[in-house]
């Protein structure tokens, strides 16, 4: 059979595809419908934590940073609880990375503030002694793109059926209408915030980077969803 | 033409993708270099302002060397080699000159914005998959070139049965083609959204553990069918073109080929051992990842078996030294990746530097070896020159052997400590270290890592400084050497 299959290519290369293709089929589709059941009371990410999730993908915290707590008693004592599959139901990418240069991340907003992330991303030494993190001061001055954010938003409302609230809607006047509700979150965040540049931009009706990234960390851990007691 | 005439073979095409694969080749490991040092000295990160932190350079040193030098030396070897296997020229045929020339340059203008977007921070997060939508269009394009160009080849052929290398190449086609298309879906969320917002941005079509599932069946299957096959189908075709000597075993041949299909892709969910992935897979790839062994040391010993009765050659031919290295790293490096997927291992093992250690023994001491060889051994006969100078040849075998032994024992020492140190507890059950501790514990091993690379880059240049001098002024040739290369 070998020696025929390798004197007509097209059969060979069928051969080849159902072969590699086999492991795919039975490994990956039974799970599709299952895991991305969301635990109870997980409410998606904010059009303004959206934008700081793309600013940690843009800056790329994944490469050194993990949002994944293994179930070990060493990484529920250093982090908290063990992640569960329902709460990553809305996370579109997954941002688990693979290298922990630094601490992992996922329940980081439960012990971590405003002020912490602001310090450690203008300078990460000034809280962590030691720490091999570049600073990111161009996160105080680069403004976040809060449109694509909304226009995610709508996305995965109207693809995906996230349950986001009836005010996202597609198009310019919707997003005009619904950006005051992003800039007052974003205020807020700022009133927690010493850098003085980044609270007059903030009130200048534009949002930093730094803004949208601190908003995004804080909603890691329990606070985007009623963790069970 | 009569059938028993010699061929003209025709290596245009070949020849701009062994431009690429040195240019890229170079700066991937350049840019390697930065950010291994990045890590011993941090300073490093402020000599490009945003542009120039390890984070965003991380994902542009594995995209060049993936899919800029890898991809480049799979494609130049593919285009000498396929002809010579199939008994066909290029020049028959003006389509597949053509398609061959098209496949090079959207190729080449491709990866050009690719490394700028990357720079920028345009990215989906994935690792190995970070291109955004646009660009991954034109990335199916420039696969399905390559397979018009195989494909066309093929069809031309005076060879009636398909030589193994030619075997490895359709696979690693396929493959490729299977894993990106689907780990790459996604939805641009400009157009759904009425146009708003930036016209790049696109959301994954997975959530949660399904993207996580579909991310690693694709990263880890990427480095099988973009690091493992068509390697293989390298060294089955110049090993033996090398050192005069036949193929040990068509049987082992046969074995580990299609072992190889059918195994690899079932080891992918080991990359999420101890995640919310559903225990079930976690095991198979636990179990397969083991069994991945088989096939891959079959091919392996194949090789070494082939340099039976003849190991005199290994003192005598550089080259052979190289591929019979790079197929002892393969060896090295498929028992070391079963070994990190056991469980009780990984849990150890995983999220630590042991992990960039097996990557870069697998990269580093099989890949680019395995590429460099071939390339030297395709230069005199593309260009009609010997090589420029086999002592400098020599000298770059010691120089980066040395640097990769370096590099993946410095990783192996400083994941383990990592590993053990974030688990270590006092006789109380408190952990005893804060994680900066396992941070700064590190430092003599990146710095030692950073002389690998500097150690490495510096074997680099010297290749490419001897690939380029034999291209222009080595000695000319009369006549194409039969078997072993022609070196000054």
């Amino acid at each position: 059979m070998f020696h025929w299959l390798e004197k007509n290519p097209f059969f060979f290369a069928v051969g080849v595809f159902l072969v590699i293709a086999f492991a795919g089929i039975i490994e990956i589709l039974p799970n599709f419908a299952e895991a991305s059941r969301p635990v109870a009371g997980l409410r998606p990410f904010t059009v303004l934590e959206l934008a700081g999730k793309n600013v940690y993908m843009k800056d790329q915290c994944i490469a050194c940073h993990s949002q994944l707590i293994r179930p070990f008693k060493a990484e529920t004592d250093r982090y908290g609880q063990y992640s569960l599959s329902g709460e990553y139901a809305y996370d579109r990418p997954f941002l688990w990375g693979s290298k922990r240069t630094g601490p992992d991340l996922h329940r980081v907003g439960n012990y971590r503030t405003t002020d912490w992330h602001e310090n450690h991303m203008w300078e990460p030494s000034s809280v962590v002694p030691g720490s091999i993190m570049p600073a990111y001061k161009h996160q105080f001055t680069n403004i976040a793109d809060l449109e694509t954010a909304y226009a995610e938003a709508v996305t995965v409302k109207n693809v995906f059926k996230t349950p986001y609230g009836d005010d996202i809607q597609a198009g310019k006047a919707a997003w005009e209408a619904y950006k005051p509700k992003v800039l007052a979150e974003a205020q807020k965040i700022a009133a927690n915030m010493k850098n003085k540049d980044v609270k007059d931009a903030v009130a200048a009706g534009k949002v930093p980077e730094v803004v949208a990234l601190i908003a995004y960390l804080n909603s890691l851990g329990t606070s985007r969803y009623e963790a069970k007691k | 033409m009569q059938s028993n005439a010699a061929l003209e073979y025709d290596y245009s095409v070949a020849k701009l993708f062994t431009y690429t694969t040195i240019l890229f080749g170079f700066l991937g490991m350049l840019i390697g270099t930065l950010i291994a040092s990045q890590l011993a000295f941090p300073e490093l990160n402020y000599l490009l302002g945003e542009y120039g932190t390890f984070s965003r350079l991380r994902p542009l040193h594995t995209n060049i060397v993936i899919y800029g030098f890898t991809l480049s030396g799979v494609w130049a070897t593919f285009y000498y080699s396929a002809q010579r296997v199939l008994k066909v020229s290029m020049a028959e045929s003006k389509f597949l000159m053509f398609i061959g020339k098209f496949h090079f340059w959207l190729y080449f203008v491709g990866a050009l914005i690719a490394v700028i977007t990357l720079l920028m921070g345009i990215t989906q997060a994935k690792e190995y998959a970070q291109f955004e939508w646009p660009i991954d269009i034109v990335i199916v394009l420039i696969w399905v070139l390559w397979g018009v160009a195989m494909f066309g080849l093929i069809g031309i052929r005076r060879e009636k049965a398909l030589y193994i290398s030619m075997w490895y190449y359709i696979a690693c086609f396929l493959g490729i083609a299977m894993l990106y298309l689907f780990n790459n879906m996604s939805v641009p969320t400009y157009f759904v959204a009425g146009g708003l917002g930036n016209v790049l941005h696109s959301v994954s079509m997975y959530s949660g553990t399904n993207d996580a599932l579909v991310q690693w069946w694709f990263g880890h299957n990427a480095v099988a069918f973009g690091f493992t096959v068509p390697i293989v189908a390298m060294i089955y075709y110049f090993l033996p073109k090398e050192s005069g000597q036949a193929v040990y075993s068509y049987k082992l041949s046969l074995l580990s080929f299609w072992g190889l299909m059918f195994v690899y892709l079932w080891a992918g969910s080991h990359h999420l051992l101890w995640s919310t992935v559903p225990d079930w897979m976690q095991t198979m790839g636990s179990v397969f990842s083991v069994v991945l062994i088989l096939p891959s040391w079959g091919s392996a010993i194949n090789m070494l078996l082939t340099m039976k009765g003849e190991w005199n050659q290994l003192t005598e031919n550089p080259l052979i030294k190289f591929m019979v290295l790079a197929s002892t790293f393969y060896m090295l490096s498929t028992l070391e990746g079963p070994i990190q997927a056991i469980k009780s291992v990984n849990a150890i093992a995983h999220f630590t530097d042991w992990i960039p250690g097996h990557v870069h023994d697998g990269v580093l001491g099989w890949v680019v070896f395995m590429i460099m060889a071939a390339l030297f051994h395709m230069a005199p006969r593309m260009f009609k020159r010997e090589i420029y100078s086999k002592k400098l040849l020599e000298a770059q075998f010691w120089l980066q052997t040395t640097a990769v032994v370096l590099y993946f024992t410095s990783m192996w020492i400083a994941g383990i400590t990592q590993g053990m140190m974030w688990r270590a507890v006092d006789e109380y059950g408190n952990l005893m270290y804060s994680f900066i501790d396992t941070v700064t514990v590190l430092h003599p091993y990146y710095a030692i890592r950073a002389l690998s690379g500097v150690m490495y880059l510096t074997g680099f240049l010297m290749f490419a400084y001897n690939m380029i001098k034999t291209m222009t002024s080595s000695r000319e040739l009369s006549e194409e050497p039969q078997f072993r290369s022609p070196m000054a």
